[in-house]
């Protein structure tokens, strides 16, 4: 043990050593240790490097405050973490702890050199120069300065642990497991309420885990609480946002303190909706602003307090005590009476009360009133302070190698904030306090403003006989904010506290402003002469403390980021060696190359086999909705641009729908199963959103329409069996259905049995071809398939994929909504006049197609294209001119929106939106690529089969 | 996540249960052809978006599929009442 | 005016920076204005500056009614690029990264233009052939946009994932060099900075409660918490508060305002090049010179002027990010905040005249302004100085809505088949 842990008390584990590193050098500390006290009993005062100027910093604070000692902790590959507080690190055996922003070592640190040119970085320094020479600013003066920045490294590695994720609900939710939440925790532990107490520490107890008086209060408290059944106490857990209705969140870390990796999860996202919300989150101790405040040893008093009686470790040999608050005199007698040497109270105000005094003195302590620190001595650590009488210029030195500030106490509002409770001002605590709830919300004790810590006074600056503009006196000790640059800010007219925030980055550090702020808000109250409500608060947010990525995407990785939907099929192409395709939410096998193919060679292969025989299909992803009762034509009128009403039972009809804009937004072919019933079908992307546009005019618009919808997309299983084969194939393992040409014809639909399952059979065809779509349920998708494939090897059946469909399609000039339209298409431009119904009064979307730019000429309209090198196949999205010889930017007059190599024709194909395109068929047009132009002529979109002959038969 | 209130279930519910739906009581003229091209701009596209209270629609997508009407208020987000479609403007 | 420069910063630090001037003054209104701005984001700070630096006029006033670049412009990501797809777009938008070239120097403050380049990512088919017809669109209107393959892409930017078994894989990406971020605070004060030095009044706290006409319709002046102030001219450029504004006009407007989330991380070394977008799963990235990683979620689904969001958009984001970016899940979030944005039917802004004589209009830049910010601050002072809007903006105007000459970039992304 070294010199600096004390010979009893604390709640650490004196019979359980613990060895871990710093900085690649052995340590030992004891169970219940953090890395903050564990060192500091190692006689260790230099923790890290400040943000900006380099300056060596030891530990301010003993909690999730502190913004000085951040070290990277690894815990083997993949498992590194930069910029965790050492306040707040566990330590365990084997614990690797590494300090940040300093090259090559702590101790000499090259960049400590801005320190010394500090007087030319004041705040918002890089606004005012590296404008010059321009070119400088890319290659020279970023980089260096993105390399100064930043704290500790960057993860390089893919992190192997796991995160979890819950809801939880409860009536009432206490943030905060001191004095004031467990009270209330026992209180309410008589009750039937559902209790979660919640604390940040891995122990329960708050500041009453720093008084020795209160711990066997403590243990009874807690032994009571946790045999209470209806009482969760989650440690290790921050509340680090409330947000609204009483909705908390909470990340609980389950195994960092844990010497070994483990399976489980390493932290868990808590999701609290309670019905009644208690903060008793404490309250956090201020520092002093004066010069040297920042040199390692100078910390907050309560803070060794808690190092000396809860781990049992003396912040230094020699303490000396600079006060404005009653509270770190009580700190000093109690370190006095756990051993710790105290050196000297100082306290800035004149008026102490007698008690205070009396106690200092029967303790033998120094006490010297009216006066204030105004230097400290050593660099690593501190040797001696300066101090002077306020109003002198009589300094003197005392020896000691700590000084704590007690400068007040900030109330903490995080939460309260977040939930948009309003805040007063309390001029006596110089801090603000919790005033009007917004939600079923209170506050208590010490976050309340509540608290017995005795009386303080207010200083912005602690008097000093020093040039004020030449101390180096810090506000935000992480983001090296001194006062000056408040001042400064204020000077060059800021004058907004949000302002004064962004100018000097003060409370922008990783701690938020937790020990920064109120003393910025100060500082700038006496600049601008203005009383501190005056000026403003800057907004709490969330979260309270930094919180893991990991730890907030939960369980939502990888495959469970966002569910892939697949068919019945799905397996089998998966087996038979499919190349799929993500398309929404589904995966979907975009073609199967056999040994050897490449994509172009398959589909070329997927092509002929359905263009020659046969060849089958996965349509199962296409949405399906099920629309029935009496008024079911009237409204599927209403909805879709052509007439529904007088279509037969039995027959098929193409749909196109429109939004209420004009443009198209879904289409697909739709069957009449009944005078009252139709089986709708949508694109795969858009059968989510077509049904929620559908409910939406049912519900609201025609209530009067006695009509239901039902997604039935996951009912059915769909095989699409396309080809001259395909009715012969089909035929044998049929029941109850003529599928022949004159009872079954094109755009028809049949309800019988195949291989004994139910199905409802269209007659319909994506291809061209002879072909039909077999919806059956969907458990039997994949035997139907299988029994297909076997008995369609006699035509040589080939499964194809979605690009062969996509060729197939453009060979007959059908859309794919989405590729051939774009959100800005009408059915004109879309050449499906064909599918509006002239003489109906109204459709969705009807009126906007008469707007003035929707019937002027130059719309961009879709049309087939035919390259002059019938070898090219133009690229997907090339934009198309009319003239080549132009300068840029050119004038575009379209896009191809669609281009294969047409295995049937021989050739490419394309389709493309071009302004006016349906009046330019046969003429030339232009499409410029790197590469070069290419010339193509505007033809019909119907590239095969113009007559139709393939599909009757 | 606001907590929502839907009419058909009676039951408060969690946000991602609903699908937020627009404006409310913009009514679909029966008879679009009758309107001019600024009438059926304001239909389409002109919305309130007041600072203060709003009537809104929203869907219980993942419950009931209802949609209903509610008075929300935008600067705390707080909802005043919902209520059914069809119901009188509240 | 004090210039900046490294030598200013050398001779004032010798004076301990006791004799900094004020960057703006804090003026208060005077009675009447040849022109006033209403909202001083860095859009109407910059629309003040040019019509004082370009068009010579100079009696201007700006009205915010908080502190300036408070809204929109100090809540952002600071995301700059120009690879529309629409010409009227691609003009628009190219026209503010030409200005953001050398607007370090014209202002003479830094606004830390860092031309990282933004890569935007595609995870299908779909997202291919849309990202092929930005790029030859851009390309033939001059501006910079390239196709990079996944291996590319991950050259550019090391810590991306592109395993093809991801979820979502990148399947390759569109890289626009030009593009990148600044620094959001510096532009505003930047803009303010010259701006007064030209004779421009800043006029904080000070929220517009009214707008005054005159018999034959057009603008009187504006009624304010500072009392009224005349002008017959009047920019309103006040982002998600815009709908507010123009009612006290009697113009209803086709806007609606979401809250839109964005979180850092805490500051670390640097690790993460340029910016990263990816429009499938919701998710875009950079890190800024401080060293934290910037990231913007999504809007919130329901209208609202809380400056406050959901958590759950927020986990969504993260997910997302660590789906892209799986070494980061360690990293820790240090803050999130909430803007409000103003959305238009067709996501494209409204940036021109309006039916009321003297009253001007640039809002609807939903969640994409900032990198419109010198851009439109050039357009509304050039329409406002003309009466009439530049050839740029003049697709941008009101009558679209009616007469369905929409640009809807948004829809042109379409959806996936």
């Amino acid at each position: 043990m070294s010199g600096y842990r004390l010979p009893a008390g604390g709640r650490v584990d004196r019979n359980k050593p613990v060895s871990f590193t710093f900085d690649g050098k052995s340590y030992q500390g004891l169970a219940g240790d953090t890395l903050a006290s564990a060192l500091l009993a190692n006689g260790i005062s230099l923790f890290g490097r400040s943000f900006k100027y380099h300056r060596p910093r030891g530990v301010l604070a003993a909690g999730s405050e502190e913004p000085n000692a951040l070290v990277s902790v690894l815990r083997g590959p993949g498992r590194f973490t930069p910029n965790l507080r050492a306040t707040n690190v566990e330590i365990h055996d084997g614990l690797t702890a590494t300090s940040q922003n300093r090259w090559p070592s702590l101790k000499t640190d090259f960049g400590a050199i801005n320190d010394r040119l500090g007087m030319f970085f004041p705040a918002g320094f890089y606004n005012k120069t590296f404008m010059w020479p321009r070119s400088f600013w890319d290659r020279l003066y970023e980089p260096a300065i993105r390399k100064m920045a930043g704290l500790g490294d960057a993860p390089t590695e893919v992190d192997p642990d796991t995160y979890a994720a819950t809801y939880a609900h409860c009536d009432l939710l206490i943030v905060g497991a001191g004095p004031a939440g467990l009270d209330a925790a026992l209180e309410a532990s008589g009750t039937g309420k559902r209790v979660i107490l919640i604390d940040e520490q891995d122990e329960v107890g708050g500041g009453a885990l720093a008084d020795p008086a209160l711990w066997a209060w403590l243990e009874r408290s807690v032994k009571a609480l946790n045999a209470a059944a209806n009482v969760t106490i989650l440690s290790r857990t921050t509340a680090f946002g409330y947000y609204h209705n009483n909705f908390i969140g909470a990340v609980q870390r389950l195994t960092d303190h844990l010497p070994e990796n483990s399976q489980a999860p390493r932290e868990k996202l808590w999701r609290i909706r309670a019905g009644e919300v208690l903060l008793a989150q404490g309250a956090i101790e201020r520092p002093l602003v004066f010069d040297g405040n920042d040199t390692p040893g100078v910390m907050l008093s309560s803070a060794a307090r808690i190092f000396a009686n809860r781990y049992g470790v003396a912040v230094g040999k020699s303490l000396a005590l600079m006060a404005v608050h009653d509270s770190g005199w009580h700190d000093v007698f109690a370190l006095k009476k756990a051993g710790v040497g105290i050196a000297a109270i100082i306290d800035a105000r004149d008026d102490i009360d007698e008690a205070l005094q009396a106690e200092a003195a029967a303790l033998g302590i120094a006490v010297h009133l009216s006066h204030s620190v105004i230097g400290v001595k050593g660099r690593h650590q501190v040797a001696a302070i300066e101090m002077c009488a306020n109003g002198s210029d009589v300094r003197r030195t005392i020896s000691c190698d700590a000084l704590l500030m007690a400068g007040g106490w900030t109330p903490s509002v995080h939460l309260w904030s977040h939930s948009k409770g309003s805040l007063k001002w309390r001029d006596d605590l110089g801090a603000y306090v919790p005033d009007q709830p917004n939600e079923n919300c209170r506050s208590i004790g010490a976050c309340s403003g509540d608290w017995d810590f005795g009386k303080g006074a207010v200083f912005d600056v602690l008097p000093t006989p020093k040039d004020q503009a030449r101390i180096k006196a810090f506000v935000d000790f992480q983001n090296d904010v001194t006062a000056n640059d408040i001042n400064l800010a204020v000077r060059e007219g800021f004058r907004s506290i949000e302002h004064i925030k962004r100018y000097t980055t003060n409370g922008m550090a990783t701690d938020q402003g937790k020990t920064s702020n109120l003393n910025g808000l100060q500082i700038a109250s006496t600049a601008l002469a203005k009383a501190v409500p005056d000026i403003g608060l800057t907004t709490f947010r969330p979260p309270y403390t930094p919180q893991t990525f990991g730890a907030l995407a939960g369980h939502a990785k990888g495959a469970l980021f966002q569910a892939t939907r697949t068919t019945n099929i799905d397996g089998w192409a998966e087996e038979n060696g499919a190349i799929f395709e993500l398309v929404a939410q589904w995966r979907r096998a975009r073609y199967f190359p056999k040994f050897g193919e490449d994509m172009h060679a398959a589909v070329n292969r997927e092509c002929r086999a359905v263009r020659g025989s046969v060849g089958i299909f996965d349509a199962s992803t296409l949405g399906k909705i099920e629309v029935v009762g009496p008024d079911a034509a009237e409204f599927l009128n209403r909805m879709y641009t052509n007439p529904w009403k007088a279509l037969e039972p039995g027959r098929c009809r193409y749909g196109l729908l429109l939004k209420e804009d004009g443009f198209i937004t879904d289409d697909g072919v739709s069957a009449r199963l009944a005078p009252d019933r139709f089986h709708l079908t949508t694109t795969t992307g858009g059968a989510a959103r077509v049904l929620n546009m559908m409910e939406d005019y049912l519900q609201t618009e025609w209530p009067d329409l006695n009509v239901w919808l039902t997604s039935t997309t996951e009912q059915y299983a769909v095989v699409a069996l396309q080809g001259p084969n395909a009715r012969k194939l089909l035929e044998p393992l049929v029941e109850g259905i003529d599928l022949s040409a004159e009872e079954f014809p094109h755009m028809a639909i049949r309800e019988g049995h195949i291989c004994g399952i139910p199905t409802r059979l269209f007659r319909v065809s994506f291809t061209g071809e002879l072909g039909f779509e077999i919806n059956v349920p969907t458990a039997y998708g994949r035997a139907l398939w299988e029994r297909l494939m076997a008995d369609g090897a006699e035509y040589g059946i080939t499964p194809y994929g979605t690009e062969t469909m996509h060729v197939l399609r453009a060979e007959k000039g059908f859309i794919i909504v989405g590729q051939d339209t774009d959100g800005t298409v009408t059915p004109y431009d879309a050449g499906l006049d064909w599918a509006v119904g002239k003489k109906k009064p109204d459709f969705v979307g009807r009126r906007s197609l008469a707007r003035p730019d929707i019937v002027a000429a130059g719309r961009r309209q879709l049309v087939g294209l035919l390259t002059e090198d019938s070898k090219m196949v133009l690229e997907e999205g090339a934009q198309i001119v009319a003239d080549t010889n132009q300068p840029v930017p050119m004038t575009m007059i379209g896009h191809v929106t669609s281009s294969y190599w047409s295995e049937t024709l021989g050739r490419s194909i394309a389709m493309a939106l071009v302004a006016n395109g349906h009046a330019m068929k046969g003429e030339t047009i232009y499409v410029p690529m790197p590469e070069g132009t290419h010339k193509a002529v505007i033809s019909s979109m119907v590239f095969y089969d113009q007559e139709g002959a393939r599909l009757h038969v | 996540m606001i907590l929502i209130h839907c009419p058909y279930c009676d039951e408060k519910r969690p946000e991602i249960e609903f699908a937020y739906a627009g404006q409310a009581h913009i009514a679909r003229p029966v008879d679009p052809d009758s309107y001019s091209d600024e009438e059926w701009e304001r239909f389409l596209f002109i919305r309130a978006n007041p600072r203060g209270r709003h009537h809104e629609r929203w869907r219980h997508s993942h419950g009931c599929g209802r949609f209903f009407n509610a008075v929300r208020d935008t600067v705390t987000d707080k909802f005043e009442t919902t209520y059914k479609a069809g119901e009188p403007r509240k | 005016m004090t210039r900046f420069s490294a030598l200013s910063l050398f001779a004032k630090a010798l004076g301990a920076h006791q004799d900094w001037p004020e960057q703006w003054p804090d003026a208060a209104p005077k009675a009447s204005y040849d022109a006033i701005i209403v909202g001083g984001g860095g859009h109407g700070l910059g629309a003040a500056y040019y019509l004082a630096k370009k068009y010579g006029i100079t009696n201007v006033a700006v009205l915010e009614k908080g502190w300036i670049g408070g809204g929109n412009t100090g809540r952002n990501t600071t995301i700059i690029r120009s690879n529309y797809l629409y010409d009227e777009s691609a003009h628009l938008y190219d026209h503010a990264v030409k200005l953001w070239d050398g607007l370090s120097q014209e202002l003479n403050y830094n606004t830390m233009y860092s031309k990282r380049g933004v890569m935007m990512l595609a995870h299908n088919v779909h997202d291919i052939q849309s990202f092929k017809r930005h790029i030859h669109a851009n390309r033939l209107n001059g501006v910079d946009n390239e196709w990079l393959t996944p291996e590319e892409a991950k050259a550019y930017c090391p810590p991306l994932n592109i395993a093809a078994d991801a979820r979502y894989p990148v399947l390759g990406a569109a890289l626009q060099r030009r593009g990148g971020t600044a620094r959001h605070d510096t532009v505003a004060w930047g803009y303010a900075r010259a701006a007064a030095a030209l004779g421009v009044d800043i006029i904080q706290n000070c929220t517009v409660t009214g707008i005054r006409r005159g018999a034959d319709g057009a603008i009187e002046g504006v009624e304010t918490t500072r009392g009224y102030i005349a002008s017959k001219r009047v920019g309103v450029s006040a982002a998600g508060n815009t709908s507010v504004v123009m009612q006290m006009a009697g113009l209803d407007f086709p806007l609606e305002s979401y809250p839109l989330q964005a979180l850092v991380s805490e500051p670390i070394k640097p690790t993460f090049p340029c910016v990263v977008m990816s429009n499938t799963v919701h998710a875009y990235m950079s890190q800024s010179d401080k060293g934290e990683l910037v990231i913007g979620a999504g809007t919130d689904q329901y209208v609202s002027y809380s400056q406050r969001g959901a958590l759950h958009i927020v986990e969504h984001t993260l997910a997302a990010i660590c789906e892209i970016f799986p070494i980061y899940r360690r990293v820790r979030m240090l803050r999130t905040w909430g803007g409000i944005v103003d959305v238009t039917p067709d996501r494209s802004p409204i940036l021109g005249k309006t039916p009321v004589k003297g009253l001007y209009v640039n809002c609807g830049w939903g969640t994409g302004g900032f990198k419109a910010t010198p851009g439109a601050g050039d357009l509304l002072a050039y329409t406002m100085a003309k009466d009439e809007p530049h050839r740029i903006n003049a697709p941008f105007n009101l009558d679209r809505f009616r007469n369905g000459r929409l640009i809807d970039e948004a829809a042109a992304a379409a959806v996936a088949h």
